[in-house]
């Protein structure tokens, strides 16, 4: 497992996220409310940039005629067929039994522990108190 | 038959429950008792009485409306009591039948004539065939231009056990799942009555989206869409959600178009869901649990087990089809009603447990020689 | 965890023919060069006049990005599918794609009301494919689009753009004024069986013209989406019964954007149904499931996916494996990516055969 640097904290927005490719895997990495989540970019569905796609809310089951918007911007919808899919676990809304996007473990480290890589090295010398993101993939 | 294993035929499995036959009014005269005065009035001096009420989809003489030894002498297909008791009961062993009664009042545009006209025909149900056979049990023929008159109707008859269902046809002027008729739905849910929706059409608008077919074999084929369609409309509608212990039947409507409709169904539902948030699992597990479908016709190839059995797999159960004759349209030859190749478990399932398990009021019944009262009407 | 079954072989050298692609038009001006003086003004002044409630847009607006995918928009600008250059290193690069067969929607005549507009605009359409897709981009063909509800117009486009190689079918909306196996139809019949070119079935995409079912206008985007299928069974039982096959011998029809896993039910019910009914139809001298089996192919988009995949086996098993050509639907939103269509394992020749022989065979295509 490689440590790889992603971002720093501040970069990545709530709502919003920053395509990738490490190792040749293209990944998405999302702010959802404060917390970070990183995904494939291969939806499993029929192999669609899942990361490309918008992020979203959840639109709630409920009785008919009813319109509910929850959890903001937790959701991402694949571009192609529009299947929507819980960015913190991967989990497909529709058919949760059935199919997830890959994930990938992402943790926040302090800015203080971490020396290697240019991208990192520039970051962490500009502001070093900064957090930033890490990948261990 | 030649060939034929004997243990699929009929003689072999006495006690079937037939889900779909086609006794039929003889004329408009017998109507006439069972009409307010007013109607009475109406129909003999504008000369309605003298018109059959034949729908469109099914011409008295073709093929498709009878079978050549099941006609009458005389009359319209359905309409010789005796003969029917012989021929769709005592020569299949059937313990339970269900008459839809195919009237065509259903396809008049005056609500009010339509609804009356629905009302006699029920009546006339109870006492010219209920009363006649303990055999028979009825779907309630609904007067489907007025979703207020269907419910007065089903409220009227729901005390008579003998009525097991609600009957209308595939094809009409707006999509079954629509909002205007949930107080139908509500009506039958709170009754135990299942919804049959059978091959048809009131012809409102065209059967296709490029315009109205050349023959009534188009027509009668493209039935198959007809039920597409409407439970596509159903599902979308939300109105299992609306109505969580209604179950529909299909009716005349093969199954072989089934499992297209549940793939395309859960793909579908998975890109767009958003737009109907209600529907909250897959449809294809929706449909398994709230539709059935009636045997005959079986629009699989004869003789060819095979493509029935990859079916019902492609379908994901064998618990959803009832037996039915049809009778008396023409879809098989003697008593060859059963397909080959369906396992005892299965069979047994397709003649008696699963429409036990649909219609929750043929446990019940009336008893024999009940007649039921007729309510008051204006 | 579902991923899906990668083709590995096609993921090592992709070619396909993808029979249906649809470009676009950049802006209300593209066709101006292609269209007389006369037609330029009348589109600016009335525009198109088609069977719906709403001008320039749908009654059934579409889930996500009006209709596409969300990332087929060219970042240079215009509508998704406008721009050739985006187009091919998006799609036809990436993809594999030999050969693209163009399906030109939107401003093209089909389902136009106005007759002699219909006329000008397909005209137009048919000079735009070539000049502006098929000449800069080799692996393109073109579509001779046809006003369907002016037969005599329609015969003297195909006349028109038959022998120019680049076009390899003619396109006619199959949502007609009347079911397209009537006799009205059948002179485009005549001219398409003596040009060699098969008939591409794709509809307009307008929910306009008879209802979408045979009860009326469904209420939501999943059910009109859903009766593009339906509306295809209908269309196809109509070219078999009215007898289209006996008159038409040669004549080659393709469904595009249907999906296929309903073919063999609606051949079990016509052939059921026509034994017992056929003194209706004395014109038809075979089981009309043989009709289909020699006349028709079907492009796999929007591919059906089973609950258990192996089951799209049996369907196209019951079709014909000779029958089915792929298509992605680029740039659309329920676009098949050609990797991850089939969660099933095909064979090398199964493969060859739905990706590129079969259509190959069908548009003649060397």
């Amino acid at each position: 497992m490689t440590r790889h640097v992603i971002a720093a904290v501040g970069e990545i927005k709530p709502g919003e996220k920053k395509l990738v490719t490490l190792k040749g895997r293209e990944i998405g990495v999302f702010n959802v409310n404060g917390e970070f989540f990183a995904l494939a970019n291969r939806c499993p569905h029929a192999g669609g940039p899942m990361c490309e796609g918008v992020i979203t809310s959840l639109v709630a089951p409920g009785q008919v005629g009813e319109y509910k918007l929850t959890r903001k911007d937790e959701f991402l919808r694949c571009p192609w067929h529009g299947w929507e899919f819980e960015i913190r676990t991967g989990q497909s809304w529709c058919d949760p039994k059935d199919l997830k996007i890959r994930q990938f473990k992402v943790a926040v480290e302090p800015g203080q522990d971490l020396v290697k890589g240019p991208y990192v090295a520039e970051t962490f010398q500009v502001a070093v108190e900064q957090n930033y993101v890490v990948i261990d993939l | 038959m030649p060939g034929r294993d004997e243990s699929l035929l009929m003689k072999a499995r006495p006690g079937a429950i037939d889900c779909d036959i086609h006794p039929a009014v003889p004329n408009t005269k017998v109507l006439l008792p069972y009409l307010p005065e007013y109607w009475r009035d109406q129909l003999v001096n504008r000369f309605i009485d003298r018109s059959p009420f034949v729908l469109q989809s099914y011409p008295p003489n073709s093929p498709i409306a009878c079978r050549p030894d099941w006609r009458p002498a005389q009359g319209l297909p359905g309409t010789d009591f005796d003969a029917l008791r012989k021929q769709a009961l005592d020569a299949f062993g059937t313990k339970l039948a269900i008459c839809n009664v195919l009237h065509g009042s259903i396809a008049l545009f005056n609500e009010d004539m339509a609804a009356v006209l629905c009302s006699a025909v029920n009546d006339w149900i109870a006492k010219e065939l209920l009363d006649r056979d303990p055999r028979l049990r009825a779907s309630i023929l609904l007067p489907i231009q007025s979703p207020d008159h269907c419910v007065k109707e089903i409220e009227r008859l729901a005390p008579d056990k003998r009525f097991v269902s609600v009957l209308t046809l595939v094809m009409g002027e707006t999509l079954l799942g629509n909002r205007r008729y949930w107080p139908i739905y509500k009506a039958a849910e709170k009754h135990g009555l299942p919804v049959c929706v059978h091959a048809g059409s009131t012809f409102r608008t065209a059967p296709t989206y490029s315009g109205w077919p050349s023959y009534v074999l188009e027509d009668y084929v493209s039935n198959g869409t007809g039920f597409e369609n409407v439970l596509v409309s159903f599902v979308a509608e939300g109105v299992f959600q609306q109505f969580p212990k209604l179950k529909i039947v299909c009716a005349e409507s093969g199954i072989t178009w089934l499992p297209t409709l549940l793939w395309r169904l859960n793909k579908e539902w998975r890109g767009v869901r958003a737009e109907v948030p209600w529907v909250d699992r897959p449809p294809a597990d929706i449909i398994r649990d709230h539709v059935r479908f009636t045997l005959q016709p079986l629009d699989v190839p004869k003789n060819d087990p095979d493509k029935l059995l990859r079916t019902l797999e492609h379908i994901g159960s064998d618990e959803v089809f009832l037996f039915s004759t049809d009778y008396p349209h023409w879809h098989f030859d003697g008593d060859d009603v059963l397909p080959d190749g369906l396992t005892e478990v299965s069979l047994q399932k397709l003649l008696s447990d699963n429409a036990l398990a649909t219609y929750p009021r043929l446990g019940e019944g009336g008893n024999i020689g009940q007649s039921r009262e007729h309510a008051g009407r204006a | 965890m579902n991923a899906p079954v990668l083709d590995k072989t096609l993921q090592q050298r992709l070619s396909i023919v993808d029979c249906d692609i649809h470009p676009d038009q950049k802006s209300a001006d593209s066709l101006s060069p292609y269209l007389p003086q006369r037609w330029r003004e009348h589109a600016k002044m009335f525009g198109l006049h088609n069977r719906q409630g709403l001008i320039g847009q749908l009654g059934f607006p579409r889930m996500m990005a009006n209709g596409r995918r969300a990332d087929s928009y060219p970042p240079g600008g215009g509508p998704s599918g406008s721009d050739l250059g985006f187009m091919q290193k998006q799609h036809l690069n990436p993809n594999g794609v030999e050969v693209g067969m163009l399906v030109a929607l939107g401003r093209n005549g089909m389902e136009e009301q106005n007759q002699d507009f219909a006329a000008a605009l397909s005209h137009a359409v048919n000079d735009w494919q070539i000049e502006e897709w098929v000449k800069p981009e080799p692996r393109l063909r073109a579509g001779v689009v046809v006003p369907q509800e002016d037969a005599a117009t329609a015969v003297a486009e195909i006349e028109r753009c038959a022998p120019n190689p680049g076009f390899r079918q003619i396109i006619v909306s199959p949502r007609t004024a009347e079911p397209l196996g009537r006799r009205k139809y059948w002179p485009i019949f005549e001219a398409a069986e003596k040009s060699g070119l098969p008939i591409g079935l794709h509809p307009a995409g307008a929910s306009g013209g008879f209802p979408s079912t045979g009860s009326g206008w469904p209420t939501y985007y999943l059910q009109e989406h859903y009766s593009f299928e339906t509306g295809m069974q209908a269309v196809l039982a109509s070219l078999v019964f009215e007898g289209v096959f006996e008159k038409f011998p040669k004549l080659k029809i393709c469904f595009i954007e249907s999906g296929f896993t309903w073919v063999p039910a609606v051949c079990w019910r016509m052939d059921k149904h026509w034994e017992r009914m056929r003194k209706e139809v004395p014109h038809l001298k075979r089981p009309p499931s043989e009709y289909v089996r020699e006349h028709f192919w079907f492009a796999t988009q929007p591919i059906e996916e089973p609950e258990h995949p192996h089951h799209l086996m049996d369907m196209i098993n019951w079709i014909g494996w000779d029958r089915i050509v792929f298509s992605t639907d680029y740039p659309h939103w329920d676009f098949d990516d050609p990797r991850y269509t089939f969660k099933i394992n095909l064979n090398e020749k199964q493969r060859a055969m739905i990706f590129r022989e079969n259509a190959k065979a069908l548009y003649q295509l060397q």
